[in-house]
């Protein structure tokens, strides 16, 4: 018997599929764009939720992690389009499979760093440097000019993946929806796993951690640097839909989106990104096409939920989570 | 004798000018339960600080099973076998109280970095958690949150825990503390047959439970120890009436 | 390198530090007394600035614009404090920092339907304009040597008003211990909403003068509001103290940097090479400095007792 929010869940990964494959055969490629930027805003999140939900690790620098992943793309594709060696006699590449995992690991390893030396912090001193260190990257980015500087770097023709068109978007969509899926089952295993039940015992109770032998540190560092790789991948795949990598990818706006992501679909949940990303997408959409100023409404609309309604959309359909 | 478990030896740990451990010297030697007892604000609680490593003593050496654990962390610590059970219940509270258990056995089996098994179909943790759970008569709310648990069955959850680390000592803060006689009574009759398992030093206010369970007792004031003895020398200690007995009986 | 651009540059320096200081200050009461961390502190910062250049617009009076952005600023916080903030108090830091994002939105989008998009200009007062000669022969301006002046007596008038009065005595206390206060028969709310607002006004101050130098525009405030966060970080949370010399230290730090390094690469690379990686290198120094205060020391330099 299923629970009420895994049926929940099977809607909602059915509606993301449905939606643009329908959209494509009424040949609305419009709506099919929609749609990959919510699977690929998801995509981020849920990574972000791998420390946020999971560990409790209120970041608010992932912004760090997407551009660095967007950067990768974008850099990569530039070399691989003029043929310029890249450094130490590598060459660029517009191989989709090749670009996501230098994003992964470039974003990973990046997370490492950045975590070893906020993790040795919690509470808001966690937060106010993991702000920091994003900012950082993004002031960095914006006097490098090697690659766009403040304005950014074009990739001029999508990336490629073997076998597929990528060219058309209910392609491209179908990549950033099976990512998507991926990682949500990685962090289903994950959650459930030994790794998992040290990470969620760490948000709950520290001192209970460590007072079994586990120190949480090393077991949050881990977490947060899988968390920066997936969300790196996500900036990979969102340069790739965009073709163009800018500043913004990085700035603190974005760090704060992803939280927003989160909450609005359900703090915790496995689908509250996936929930909360095609919410925001839809509030874009509409409100935006209403008036210019629709975030003065998202503003009032996320006020909402966080003073009243703190399970976010998951939690008025769900119910309470559950835990094992 | 035999050589003592743990050992502490002239332990000192000052707040600015409060010598809140001030040259504290004491041991647990296998099979014995050592009582340390004391008025409010005479240090227990720094002092088991120091013992578990959440603070550092300024001076003097801890020697458990064998090796100076002065210089190691919390966790560490507790990997070589130092159980220990908090005053106020320290537990993940959303998780079930097998889930509880199961953190500490993994633990206990060593790595926590497995990233694809569920644990929840791990007979090997599983198995093991329940049959603590067992122990401390918990089976049957293995599933509940520990949340929901009791007051007193979160003490016999955090006693299951520590008996899953395969403990060479325990170190419990005030089990007995908002227990009924109920509770204080088949408690006292379970940490009776613990000590055949580990040693334990109770620090402990129910002075019945005290008497019943002790074979050594240290009494802690101002920092210092000022008496160690049977429970039958400790009542009879003129020093430990006036400073402390006296303002009980 | 001549002696008269170092001092002009260590002077800007202090002036990005003064800056700073009277957004940490507020930052940093605010969370030492309850626990709140606001992400909305740079909206408060940029509505002091929107105010006085309003205001000076329609008067012709940069004095009075002054006196607007901090009343405008301080209501603002009370408001906010009333309407949203103090149902904040008791959250989690998560719950704290999604609701003043959710401010910073509304602020933003706020201020840009009534402004528009395009950022306002002010003028600096007439008193304040010219410039005098520094040691070394190089010209400074008057203005910015009034707002190091306007820092420095801000940070004095703190130290009188933490140390020496009864409001401060109040917020020491609610410092150190939040239940003592109430029984003390302090009314905590009533307390609180005057902290805010106290913090709201130097924010909008801050805006204010720096409105002067720069455009003021919608967003002027984030990127303020996080080299404070950087500040408070290097100076401990919760201390003033901190978060004076956190601010001053930034603020020389980013300044020097910027003039410095790319020299100090000319020794290593060719001039137009070094001029690029030292730019970027620059931008990136105040948080390595923070990386590496926090290395020695994770709660800062003057980390407060109870935070």
């Amino acid at each position: 018997m299923l629970s009420r929010e895994s049926l929940i869940n099977i809607l909602l990964a059915v509606l993301l599929l449905a939606v643009p494959l329908a959209a494509n055969a009424y040949g609305e490629p419009f709506y099919v764009t929609l749609a990959t930027r919510v699977a690929i805003l998801a995509l981020a999140a849920t990574g972000l939720n791998l420390a946020l939900g999971l560990g409790g690790l209120v970041s608010f620098g992932h912004a760090a992690f997407f551009g660095i992943g967007g950067y990768a793309a974008g850099i990569l594709a530039t070399h691989g389009f003029s043929g310029d060696p890249l450094f130490f006699g590598l060459s660029g590449t517009n191989q989709m499979p090749v670009i996501w995992l230098v994003a992964m690991v470039a974003a990973g390893l990046v997370g490492l760093l950045i975590g070893a030396i906020s993790l040795r912090t919690s509470g808001v001193y966690f937060i106010m440097i993991t702000l920091a260190f994003a900012q950082m990257v993004y002031y960095f980015a914006i006097s490098w000019p090697a690659y766009g500087g403040e304005d950014g770097l074009s990739i001029l023709v999508r990336n490629q993946f073997p076998g597929v068109n990528t060219m058309r978007p209910v392609n491209f969509f179908l990549i950033c929806y099976v990512a998507l899926m991926a990682a949500l089952g990685l962090f289903v295993l994950i959650r459930s796993s030994r790794f998992g039940t040290a990470l969620q015992a760490a948000r709950q109770n520290e001192v209970r951690v460590a007072t079994v032998g586990i120190a949480p540190y090393r077991i949050r560092l881990t977490a947060f640097a899988l968390s920066a790789a997936m969300t790196g991948l996500a900036g990979a795949l969102f340069a790739d839909l965009n073709r163009f990598v800018s500043p913004s990818m990085l700035s603190w706006h974005m760090s704060g989106e992803l939280i927003v992501l989160i909450i609005l679909g359900g703090t915790g949940r496995l689908f509250g990104p996936l929930a909360g990303a095609a919410l925001f997408v839809i509030f874009e959409y509409v409100l935006g096409g209403l008036t210019e100023r629709w975030q003065f409404f998202l503003g009032l609309i996320l006020l909402g939920t966080v003073l009243f309604a703190r399970g976010g959309l998951l939690g008025l359909l769900a119910g309470k989570a559950r835990h094992g | 004798m035999a050589e003592p478990v743990l050992q502490l030896s002239d332990l000192a740990k000052s707040f600015g000018a409060l010598r809140a451990t001030d040259g504290v010297s004491l041991d647990l030697r296998p099979g014995e339960i050592h009582a340390l007892i004391g008025p409010n604000g005479a240090g227990k609680s720094t002092l088991i600080h120091q013992i578990c490593g959440t603070l550092r003593q300024d001076s003097g050496t801890i020697r458990f099973a064998g090796q100076d654990i002065g210089h190691l962390g919390v966790s560490e610590r507790s990997r070589l076998g130092l159980g220990r059970t908090f005053q106020v219940s320290s537990l993940a509270s959303e998780f079930s109280a097998l889930r509880n258990v199961m953190l500490a056995v993994q633990a206990q089996q060593g790595s926590s970095f497995r990233f694809f098994k569920p644990v929840m179909s791990d007979a090997s943790l599983i198995d093991t958690s329940m049959a603590m759970l067992e122990r401390v008569g918990l089976q049957d709310r293995a599933r509940l949150p520990a949340a929901e648990l009791s007051h007193g069955e979160r003490r016999k959850l955090e006693i299951a825990i520590a008996l899953a680390l395969n403990s060479k000592a325990f170190l419990l803060d005030e089990p007995m503390a908002g227990m009924g006689p109920e509770g204080s009574k088949s408690l006292t009759g379970f940490l009776d047959g613990l000590r055949q398992e580990a040693p334990i030093l109770l620090v402990e206010h129910d002075m019945d439970a005290v008497f019943a369970l002790a074979d050594r007792i240290s009494v802690l004031v101002y920092g210092k120890v000022i008496a160690t003895g049977t429970v039958d020398e400790i009542r009879s200690d003129p020093a430990v009436r006036t400073a402390y007995l006296g303002d009980h009986a | 390198m001549t002696f008269a651009l170092a001092l002009e540059q260590l002077l800007n320096g202090l002036q990005l530090g003064v800056m700073l200081f009277l957004m940490a200050a507020g930052l940093t009461l605010i969370f030492g007394v309850m626990g709140l961390i606001n992400l909305a502190h740079g909206s408060l910062y940029m509505v002091g600035a929107f105010a006085c250049a309003a205001v000076a617009a329609a008067t012709g009076s940069f004095w009075l614009g002054l006196v607007a952005s901090l009343a405008c600023a301080a209501a603002a916080g009370a408001i906010i404090e009333l309407l949203v903030i103090r149902r904040l108090y008791d959250r989690e830091h998560l719950d704290q920092v999604l609701a003043t994002f959710a401010l910073i939105l509304i602020f933003s989008e706020g201020t840009r339907w009534v402004f528009g998009s395009f950022p306002l200009y002010l003028d600096i007062p007439p008193l304040l304009q010219g410039a005098v000669a520094l040691p070394g022969g190089a010209q400074y301006p008057v203005y910015r040597l009034a707002i190091i002046a306007a820092g420095a007596l801000v940070a004095l008038g703190l130290y009188v008003l933490i140390g020496k009065t009864r409001l401060g005595m109040r917020i020491r206390a609610g410092e150190s211990d939040r239940e003592m206060i109430g029984a003390l028969g302090v009314d905590i709310r009533t307390l609180y909403t005057v902290v805010f607002a106290l913090g709201a006004a130097l924010a909008g101050l801050a805006g204010a003068m720096v409105g002067a130098l720069q455009s003021v525009q919608v967003g002027m405030g984030e990127p303020v509001l996080i080299l404070a966060f950087v500040v408070i970080v290097i100076g401990g949370i919760g201390s003033i103290k901190g978060a004076l010399l956190g601010a001053l230290l930034v603020g020389v730090v980013d300044t020097m940097g910027r003039l410095l390094l790319p020299q100090l690469l000319t020794l290593f690379f060719p001039p137009s090479q070094a001029g690029m990686i030292g730019a970027a290198a620059a931008s990136m120094l105040i948080y390595v400095m923070m990386a590496l205060i926090l290395a020695v020391k994770p709660r800062g330099l003057f980390p407060a007792a109870h935070a």
